[in-house]
């Protein structure tokens, strides 16, 4: 090795200026998708309105049959497509992140169980109806899960949680709260007949209200998820090496799971058991954009919403005039090219 | 004193490893750790760099308790390179070592021409200038060793401590990363403590050993006073003969048995 | 002379003494050229946990339509009167069928924990409980929208059957889209959950598509139910477990071996693919069975390693503690399923959880503690 060679232009993180150009031309590609995406989704449904039509009620609304079933219809629902997708998908990277674990996905504090056992409450304690109203409910379960799983994580340490701890508490509740949201639907058919269309994951008939409900839980979650990447980079050399580079472990891991609740409660309090797409979309991801947390988080979040709306879209389709549920669509779909992928290459290892 | 452990009480869980143990590094000197397997010179090193909180005692950076300190501004003046880390799957070179840097960023201000020079100074003094692009998975042990070496580097601390800095080398390569930790200490001034196996290149390399056992340090001072046929015996077990090194004059051990047979 | 057992995570002092070669709770027993190593915590916490299952299932055959006490459950087996044949035929047979359901499908989750090299795997990875609910879901749901749903041979033969074809034709379905060259830890667990995700995902679907009764009876029958359940669920588990249990102990040298790296086990002498490939078998099968004879009851494959696994400080899942633990989780389960809310009975597999899991917890929480004083 020779130690005097004169410094030459360094690399830059990431590396070449081409492996930078690419990254930024993958990500204005997921933004193209997604955009194409957003207008099928828009344009295409039971009733399918032209492109012509979809530009007019976006723009100048007069009103017209068509500019109502875009502004009331499809519009709040291809907006909570949107929002859950990136939220999923940005939620299940940084969960394998923290957990270093491929099987980690956005349920695993106990979110989506959380979300479930409160709504069926709600409606055999408190007699709820109307999906406006069990989100609220979905939405405090999610987050009272996640804060307990992450409490019981902490007891007795010193020091954050560690991400087996985590994990393993995460499942245990979860598991509790499914039992215990089994137990009642046995019960009660009326909440039978809600939990089991909920737990099929839809994004139909939304409107905006629950658009904007989810809104605020949904950008700060993104905004804690973009403060920690640079900190999950470090913690991916491992605990040691974070603390020698100045990190605050237990920060980190706390920012990192307030982000994952506030993301993943709060789509699936509006859409469903969901959590599959945020486990298959870092997998997909990963391979693109390497194992650098600030570019994995946004392709993550773009794959995530592209897949949501795709799959909404193609379930509208198939089962005219009917609809078959978004996460059964992305099951289908979704999980035979996901495993095409894991077996085509070699799976990238966290 | 640059750093000081002050009465610490180190371990693990309820085990304790280390108890009662003083030791000082003075600034701009190369101090290397020796002693056998399981002595705990791992763990004091580890201590020493805020990775492990002492039960008992304390840690002085520049005189003042290091677990007081921002943990960043501590990154800013001191580095370690912890025993065999890992990194994920198909991280380059280049981007490790760019983490060097973490302490040096915000969110604001991710990548300034400070982190650039840093960066490509720490691959140039590692002489990995033209592997930057290259999975860190696809290099051999001594190379990889390198890049996490000039990761550390590029932390641009003038403290550094190396545990087993040579692990997995060469000799050729061995003399080559201590020659560096001399350059280090030589020009630049910087201090280094490390822990290494190699008592010859220990006494060759270092201003000053420790010579630690059972989590007690049994001799510290310059190699030659240090390194003695009585405390090979005392430290190691090892029945030894100590000589002149013909080279650079520092003493050279030649074993001759362990005690025990 | 029995020492006292030393707590986990309570190594030796690093001192070289003229100390015996192995640590103070393992005792070598050699017969001739027979020599075993046994572990002396482990074989005591088999112990406590076999008479603690003894005791439960016990507790368990007191209750139903004539109460008996204890005493005279046991005595209504050396007898004969109606008590005999309630106890022969009807509750002892249901005891027994959870208890070795709990006992495999702990065994497959430990097997499946220990392939993955991952805590949070269980056999429901390998695509066998979610195949076998796909199967029986729609099952339930077509013949209630036809017939009124299933009864008589088909409820009772035709179920368990479709259960454990369904859960077989999961299992070859992950094995061959994951076989590549060879079989891979890593790349088994990631196209487990592709496929694991299709199945349940699936099985939701098939849940909104029916009748909400049949959804109810369908939940029933996920959940995992021991109501109901004879001396023809006992057998083929009891089978099951007879062979694979010898098999999956014969592995176990091997499955220690198979946490290192493949490098390392290959320099060990270990034939990683056939190792690895005949214990996945093995989890397949014990999954298979239990599922048909019981349902997929929820999280005994999940937890009952880990708390086996912290009972005994181990390392790894032991294999015979799992399987032992799974029993007594499932059957006090069923204790408390058929008591709590009697005269209503709850489908076991809702108690395991809500029984499981705070115990799982406490187990978490007192290593930190531990590990902090």
């Amino acid at each position: 090795m020779s130690t005097t060679t004169a410094v030459a232009r360094p690399p830059s993180p990431g590396g070449t200026r081409t492996v930078r150009g690419r990254r930024l031309l993958v990500l204005a590609a997921l933004f193209g998708i997604l955009a194409v995406a957003a207008v099928l989704s828009i344009a295409i449904g039971a009733k399918p309105v032209p492109l012509a039509d979809v530009w007019h009620g976006l723009a100048s609304p007069s009103g017209t049959e068509n500019d109502i079933i875009v502004r009331s219809l499809r519009v709040p629902r291809t907006a909570i497509g949107v929002m859950a997708g990136i939220a999923l998908g940005v939620a299940g990277a940084l969960m394998q992140g923290h957990t270093r674990n491929p099987l980690a996905d956005p349920g695993l504090l106990g979110v989506t169980q959380g979300a479930a056992f409160a709504m069926v409450l709600s409606i055999i304690a408190f007699g709820v109806t109307g999906l406006h109203a069990y989100i609220w409910f979905g939405l405090a379960g999610a987050l009272t899960a996640s804060v307990g799983v992450f409490a019981l994580g902490m007891v007795g340490g010193r020091g954050g949680p560690t991400p087996v701890a985590l994990a393993l508490a995460g499942t245990a509740v979860s598991s509790f709260l499914y039992a215990l949201t089994s137990a009642l639907v046995l019960m009660d058919e009326q909440a039978m007949d809600v939990f089991r269309f909920w737990q099929a994951g839809s994004i139909a008939a939304r409107g905006a209200d629950t658009a904007w409900q989810v809104l605020p839980f949904i950008a700060a979650g993104l905004v804690l998820a973009l403060v920690n990447a640079p900190a999950l980079n470090a913690l991916s050399l491992g605990e040691d090496v974070a603390r020698a580079l100045g990190q605050n472990v237990t920060l980190t891991r706390t920012v990192g799971v307030a982000a994952v609740t506030l993301l993943s409660g709060a789509s699936v309090a509006a859409c469903g058991a969901l959590s599959f797409l945020g486990l298959m979309v870092p997998h997909l991801a990963r391979p693109l954009s390497g194992p650098d947390h600030r570019w994995l988080l946004p392709y993550s979040g773009l794959m995530g919403a592209c897949a949501l709306l795709l799959a909404d879209v193609a379930g509208r389709v198939v089962a005219r005039p009917g609809e078959l549920e978004v996460g059964v669509v992305l099951a289908l779909a979704g999980a035979p090219f996901f495993v095409a992928l894991v077996r085509r290459r070699k799976p990238v290892r966290l | 004193m640059r750093l000081q452990a002050v009465d610490v009480r180190l371990g693990y869980g309820d085990r304790v490893i280390v108890d009662g143990l003083d030791l000082g590094i003075e600034a701009g000197t190369v101090t290397t750790i020796i002693g056998p397997n399981g002595c705990g010179k791992s763990t004091l090193l580890r201590a020493l760099g805020r990775l492990l909180r002492p039960s008992g005692g304390e840690v002085l950076l520049d005189g003042k308790r290091i677990d007081k300190m921002p943990t960043k501004e501590v990154a800013k003046v001191l580095g370690v390179l912890p025993q065999a880390p890992t990194a994920p799957e198909g991280l380059t070179v280049a981007d490790l070592v760019a983490r060097g840097r973490h302490p040096h960023q915000t969110w604001y201000r991710q990548w300034s021409s400070d982190d650039e020079s840093a960066v490509g100074e720490a691959l140039a003094m590692t002489g990995l200038h033209d592997l930057g692009e290259r999975p860190l998975d696809e290099l051999s042990g001594g190379q990889r060793q390198r890049a996490w070496i000039s990761m550390a580097l590029a932390q641009g601390t003038d403290l550094l401590l190396l545990d087993e800095p040579t692990t997995f080398l060469d000799l050729a390569h061995q003399v080559e990363v201590l020659e560096l930790v001399r350059r280090l200490h030589g020009e630049l001034g910087r201090t280094v403590v490390m822990v290494l196996h190699d008592l010859n290149l220990a006494a060759r390399y270092a201003d000053r050993l420790v010579a630690m056992r059972d989590g007690r340090v049994i001799a510290a001072g310059p190699p030659a006073e240090v390194l003695t046929e009585s405390l090979l015996a005392e430290v190691f077990d090892l029945d030894a003969k100590v000589i002149e090194d013909p080279v650079a004059g520092t003493p050279l051990v030649v074993p001759i048995g362990t005690r025990h047979s | 002379m029995t020492p006292p057992l030393p707590r986990p995570g309570r190594a030796v002092p690093p001192t070289a003494t003229a100390a015996p070669v192995r640590p103070p709770h393992e005792r070598p027993l050699r017969v001739g050229p027979v020599s075993w190593l046994i572990r002396l915590r482990p074989a005591a916490v088999a112990l406590v946990l076999l008479a603690a299952v003894t005791l439960l299932m016990a507790l368990t055959m007191r209750i139903g339509d004539i109460p008996l006490t204890v005493p005279e459950v046991f005595r209504a087996i050396t007898g004969d009167g109606p008590e005999h044949f309630v106890v022969m035929e009807l509750r002892l047979p249901r005891a027994l069928t959870g208890a070795l359901v709990g006992a495999a499908l702990a065994l497959a989750g430990a097997i499946t924990q220990a392939i993955a090299r991952n805590p949070l795997a269980s056999p429901d990875i390998l695509g066998v409980t979610t195949g076998a609910s796909v199967a029986v879901v729609a099952a339930i749901v077509a013949a209630g929208s036809t017939a009124g749903g299933p009864s008589g041979a088909l409820a009772e033969v035709g179920i368990p059957l479709l259960a454990l074809v369904g859960g077989l034709a999961g299992a070859l379905t992950v094995y061959l889209l994951a076989w590549r060259r060879g079989l891979d830890g890593y790349r088994l667990v990631l196209v487990g959950i592709g496929v694991t995700a299709v199945f349940t995902n699936v099985k939701y679907w098939l849940l909104t598509l029916g009748d909400v009764n049949d959804s109810s009876r369908a939940m029933v029958w996920i959940s995992g139910s021991l109501n109901g359940r004879g001396w023809e669920h006992v057998y083929p588990t009891a089978l099951a477990l007879a062979v694979l249990v010898p098999l999956a102990l014969l592995g176990t040298r091997s499955l220690g071996a198979l946490r290192f790296g493949d490098d390392t086990v290959t320099g060990l002498g270990v034939r990683t693919n056939l190792a690895r490939g005949l214990m996945i078998l093995a989890a397949v099968l014990l999954a298979a069975v239990a599922t048909a004879s019981a349902g997929p009851i929820s999280f005994v494959a999940l937890a009952a390693p880990q708390i086996a696994l912290r009972l005994t400080g181990a390392a790894q899942p032991p294999l015979v503690v799992s399987a032992l633990t799974g029993a007594v989780l499932t059957a006090a389960a069923d204790l408390l399923a058929r008591t709590v809310f009697s005269p209503v009975e709850l489908p076991v597999g809702v108690v395991t959880a809500v029984l499981g899991a705070p115990y799982l917890i406490y187990l978490l929480v007192r290593a930190r503690k531990e590990a902090r004083s």
